[in-house]
């Protein structure tokens, strides 16, 4: 064994993990992600060295600089052994028998790994890849794992740049008047434009809190009742106002209510209910960065994407879901289903009723599940009306019912969610049965259900809150984009939602997610606005960003806009910003795929070419 | 159609058919009341605490304020509303470790840095299986045990449970003899062991662990590198002597050793404050890729903020928890007095008790043969004829026919009575 090769992974937030560099001499810098990933896979001793950040190459320093890095530096000591090499067969996103190999000159003493950390969470739950290093021998392995799989690896997906721009607001929040040059938060979909009126009625309904003189009478029923089914007045309660929210014309039955921790939790329900470890759903892209956690990490099912573009505005054609339901099958991958979300999150659109009835087809030929994440169902400010899936099976019913399954929330449309009130509607007996004894690990607390049991039976209440909604958003929706579009940014026509879904295509340097890393960045860090970049919600165009605008007043509003502003203005009268960057991007671009690209060629990579055009190895001639 | 469901959704591991909840199902259809339905079936299955709640409700008539949502006068409401961080309200968490010491006699303190809250201990329990073990790993459990465990640690980790099987003949104590045989039997299968989980004080026995056993249990775990799991949910239940001794307090006396990091407490406020509805469970361990990976799983099933906002204020009210906890033992302790005397009467004896909310009750005389087919007869006639909803020892798995959980602190007093009653008539017929 060559006991003292170091091996470094580094993380450019690029899509793939597809590259490992063998470097002579390198110091380099690694994120937690990655030191926590070759731990697993090869049981290395990890130890945290912050001063190792001062000692690298310039260039890659520098490259740091445009990418702007902040994750803490570590080193990775690995026992490796000499002469070996080190391959990866390209990873698509189907990651099946990933097979990876390695092999270091005898003279050299440093490994570079070059990781993505989009899907690192994908590769550390793949078993094949993890321990193929660990069996094959070429690096050492004395720990033993105490933790499971799951606690240790990264299925949460945490680490994506989503959560990281929630980091660094944090760290810096916008105040107007204690913190003016903060950041703004604009990564949040919620929806506080309302909260008035929710205040106005609780203070008129005191007898709605168990917790007042007006409801205590009702307190020791309330505080004892752990029914799973949930209180029947809730219930009831939750299910008219589903109706209602789609304009009374479909009807839901309260029997077929269950229960869950949240929107989270009612994922993670239909997929325990639905999906056997291995599985897969289908899910149209972009989606919410969290379907990764929510829908596999515990289930150990998996996402696959249909990959939908900007030509059509985004829309799921038949042709995309027959094209990934082929690639899975290809690769011998059982799909149990597909997951819509309609409203979508982040495109703030909604699905026509010809998509609808063409996933509704796509499904029953296909005999597999559909999953409708309709939490935003309530958001819909202006025409066309929303359509949900439960009007499509109620007009059509040829169509098998017992394939639909609906996911509710209270947590967009009212803007509760502090109140943890999910739901999953389904048409199957056999789901709602099975999903009823899951809800023991997800109950809403009963003094919640009460409340809101309370006030969803409220009929005026909910008139008025529901129309008043609609109002603010349209009009929040309207000023937002109408400034953007003074400076010549275009957002997708939306209607709903809680967020734009801005295009800065024209901002990129070039087509990359590299690019479009870069230029998040610098939204976070110049303009002090943490929106979230298309790339954490899998998007397969690079350029396109989501911008919540619900979660703040009118005030902070403006502020924003006017940095966006400020910022597109400095951007036009600085032509060499390109140069500026440019030495870098061009030779990081060599080592990132594009997703489409990777989609279309899954194997780039052969396992017997030489080691490709590291940007790293570049660097130093 | 099934077909196109997940094995999880197939599979019966989630236990819910077995007579434990065969009987709360029984109960649901004729339940007693004292005048709606005064033949109905008394529910002594369920382990709630409903002997104390009046203290909570005169605290709330006490303090207006918390109910309307607010702070010094101010609405916090749409603070509430939005808070969603699954590190939990610091306020709650900090009250919440406060009271876990005060009822431990603070001979041991939390930090509430190590806490992570779910809904509900259900939710406490599977959390820590995932993070231990993954399918087809065990865990080790004395019998007999709580029945919900079967679904809370099996179902949809795909863990397995082995016994360590414990008998009357010592008051079904752990024994080092018993923990070897369920190790060496999970080995047989193939099984990996990834720890032991207990419940202290025990859930069906109502006894406490004596500080020989949790020793034993700890030499066990250090020898073979494996997990402890100590579910505490009853430990503000112990009325009577011996005091308790928490997993924590002995943890203690180990340098700061790796073995920290493998002892996990699970803690509820369902059965200690009787607010089962709240969905208040937690985790407590000093293992720190634990406390990262269970909360963010605790996603999957976060506490209500509202209700968080509303333990906080209950629960830093020194006052009132001071009260509460010496109070709720006095009438557990008279409530348990009357129950023994009651069944002593009518020739039953119990298992030597100090905690929970319910008796471990032995009925072994009273069955035609000391089989399982004979203890089912013998409940099945419980329920159906004397129409009191027990639970039959083999649904918490226990290993020796003829011992039933019988709860007592469900129900009024002149209710108990009236149980007892049945009780002493089908038994002197």
């Amino acid at each position: 064994m060559h006991k003292n090769c170091r091996v470094f992974f580094t993380d450019f937030l690029g899509r793939l993990f597809n590259t490992i560099f063998i470097m002579d001499r390198v110091q380099g810098c690694i994120s937690e992600v990655l030191a926590r990933a070759l731990k697993l896979a090869v049981g290395a001793t990890i130890q945290l060295n912050p001063s190792n950040r001062s000692r690298g190459p310039e260039d890659y320093y520098q490259t740091r600089s445009v990418l702007n890095f902040h994750e803490p530096s570590l080193t990775l000591t690995a026992q490796v052994k000499p002469n070996a090499f080190v391959w990866i067969t390209q990873l698509p996103l189907l990651l099946l028998s990933t097979t990876i190999s390695c092999s270091f000159p005898a003279n050299s003493s440093f490994v570079f790994v070059h990781l993505s950390c989009y899907f690192i969470s994908y590769r550390v739950k793949n078993p094949t890849s993890l321990f193929s290093l660990k069996t094959m021998g070429y690096v050492s392995s004395n720990t033993k794992p105490l933790l499971s799989r799951k606690a240790t690896n990264e299925g949460h997906a945490e680490n994506c740049p989503y959560f990281d721009g929630w980091k660094a607001y944090d760290k810096n929040p916008f105040h107007p008047s204690q913190n003016p040059d903060g950041v703004i938060q604009m990564g949040l979909a919620e929806h506080q434009l309302c909260f008035d009126l929710v205040q106005e009625w609780l203070v008129s309904n005191p007898e709605a809190s168990i917790c007042t003189k007006e409801g205590v009478d009702k307190f020791r029923d309330i505080a004892l009742f752990q029914d799973y089914h949930g209180l029947p007045a809730f219930r009831n309660a939750v299910a008219k106002f589903m109706g209602r929210v789609r304009g009374d014309k479909v009807k839901f039955d309260p029997d077929r209510i269950v229960m869950s921790g949240g929107a989270t939790g009612a994922h993670e329900m239909i997929t325990f209910c639905l999906a056997d470890p291995g599985d897969a759903f289908l899910v149209p892209t972009p989606y919410y960065a969290g379907f990764d956690r929510d829908l596999c990490w515990r289930t150990e099912a998996r996402l696959l994407p249909v990959v939908c573009h900007s030509s059509n505005n985004f829309k799921v054609t038949r042709k995309a879901l027959e094209e990934a339901y082929a690639k899975a099958v290809e690769a011998n991958i059982s799909v149990k289903g597909l997951l819509l979300t309609n409203p979508s999150n982040p495109l703030g659109t909604i699905l026509d009723r010809d998509t609808l009835r063409e996933a509704m087809s796509f499904i029953n030929e296909k005999n597999i599940h559909l999953i409708c994440d309709e939490i935003y169902a309530a958001t819909v400010f202006r025409q066309p009306d929303f359509i949900s899936i439960a009007e499509i099976i109620e007009e059509d019913q040829e169509y098998n019912r017992n394939l639909v399954h609906i996911i509710y929330s209270l947590s967009k449309d009212m803007g509760f969610p502090g109140f943890r009130v999910g739901i999953v509607y389904s048409y199957n007996d056999a789901v709602v049965e099975c999903g009823r004894k899951m809800s023991s690990f997800g109950l809403v607390s009963s003094q919640t259900q009460y409340l809101i049991a309370s006030m969803l039976s409220d009929d005026q209440f909910i008139g008025k809150f529901l129309l008043e909604s609609a109002g603010r958003l349209a009009t929040r929706h309207n000023d937002f984009t109408d400034g953007l579009r003074q400076v010549g940014i275009k957002c997708l026509n939306g209607n709903a939602g809680l967020f734009l879904w801005m295009d800065l295509r024209g901002l990129l340097i070039d087509s990359t997610v590299e690019a479009e890393t870069a230029l998040w960045q610098m939204i976070i860090n110049d303009v002090k606005l943490n929106v979230s970049p298309g790339s954490s919600f899998h998007c397969s165009e690079p350029g396109w960003f989501r911008v919540c605008i619900a979660n703040m007043n009118e005030e902070t509003t403006k502020v924003a806009l006017a940095r966006i502003r400020e910022f597109v203005l400095r951007n036009g009268n600085k032509p060499n910003r390109k140069e500026k960057c440019g030495q870098s991007d061009l030779r990081l671009r060599l080592s990132f795929r594009r997703i489409d690209d990777v989609l279309r060629s899954p194997c780039i990579m052969s396992p017997h070419s030489p080691i490709p055009q590291s940007p790293l190895v570049r660097t130093r001639t | 159609m099934r077909l196109l469901l997940s094995g999880k959704a197939k599979c019966n591991s989630h236990g819910q058919d077995s007579s434990y909840f065969l009987g709360l199902q029984a109960y649901e259809k004729n339940p007693y009341d004292q005048t709606r339905n005064p033949q109905g079936i008394i529910q002594m299955g369920l382990a709630e605490n409903q002997l104390s709640l009046d203290l909570v409700e005169s605290w709330l008539s006490e303090n207006q304020d918390v109910a309307g949502f607010k702070s010094d006068g101010e609405s916090i409401f749409r603070e509430l509303a939005l808070f969603q961080d699954y590190h939990g309200l610091p306020a709650f968490k900090k009250a919440l470790v406060q009271f876990m010491a005060e009822i431990r006699g603070n001979k041991v303190s939390f930090d509430p840095k190590k806490i992570v809250l779910t809904a509900g201990a259900t939710s406490a329990n599977e959390t820590l299986v995932f993070c231990l073990a993954k399918a087809g790993d065990t865990i080790l459990i004395p019998t007999p045990y709580y029945p919900g465990f079967d679904r809370d640690l099996k179902w949809r980790t795909g863990a397995e449970i082995v016994p360590i099987h414990c008998t009357s003949s010592n008051d079904f104590k752990i024994t080092a003899r018993a923990l070897q045989q369920a190790y060496q039997e999970a080995q047989n299968c193939n099984l990996k062991v990834k720890g032991v989980l207990v419940t202290n004080p025990s859930n069906p026995l109502g006894t406490t662990m004596t500080r020989a056993e949790l020793d034993l249990l700890m030499d066990f775990i250090v020898e073979k590198q494996i997990h402890l799991v100590c579910d505490e949910i009853y430990s503000g239940t112990v009325f009577g002597s011996p005091n308790y001794t928490s997993i924590v307090e002995v943890l203690s006396k180990y340098e700061k050793a790796e073995v920290w990091d493998r002892v996990h407490v699970v803690y509820s406020l369902s059965k200690d404050l009787g607010l089962p509805g709240f969905r208040v469970g937690a985790i407590y361990t000093n293992n720190g890729s634990i406390i990262a990976a269970a909360t963010k799983m605790s996603s999957f099933g976060l506490v209500s903020s509202q209700t968080q906002y509303f333990l906080s204020m209950l629960l830093s009210d020194k006052k009132f928890t001071r009260n509460y906890i010496s109070e709720n033992k006095k009438r557990l302790e008279k409530r348990h007095a009357s129950l023994i005397s009651g069944l002593q009467n009518a020739g039953i004896s119990c298992l030597k008790s100090n905690a929970g909310l319910f008796s471990w009750v032995d009925m072994r005389h009273l069955l035609s043969s000391s089989t399982f087919e004979a203890e089912m007869e013998l409940w099945e006639k419980i329920v159906y004829d004397v129409k009191l909803n027990i639970s039959p020892g083999s649904s918490c798995h226990c290993s020796e026919p003829g011992w039933f959980r019988v709860c007592f602190a469900n129900m009024a007093e002149e209710t108990l009575e009236i149980a007892i009653r049945r009780i002493k008539a089908f038994v002197d017929v």
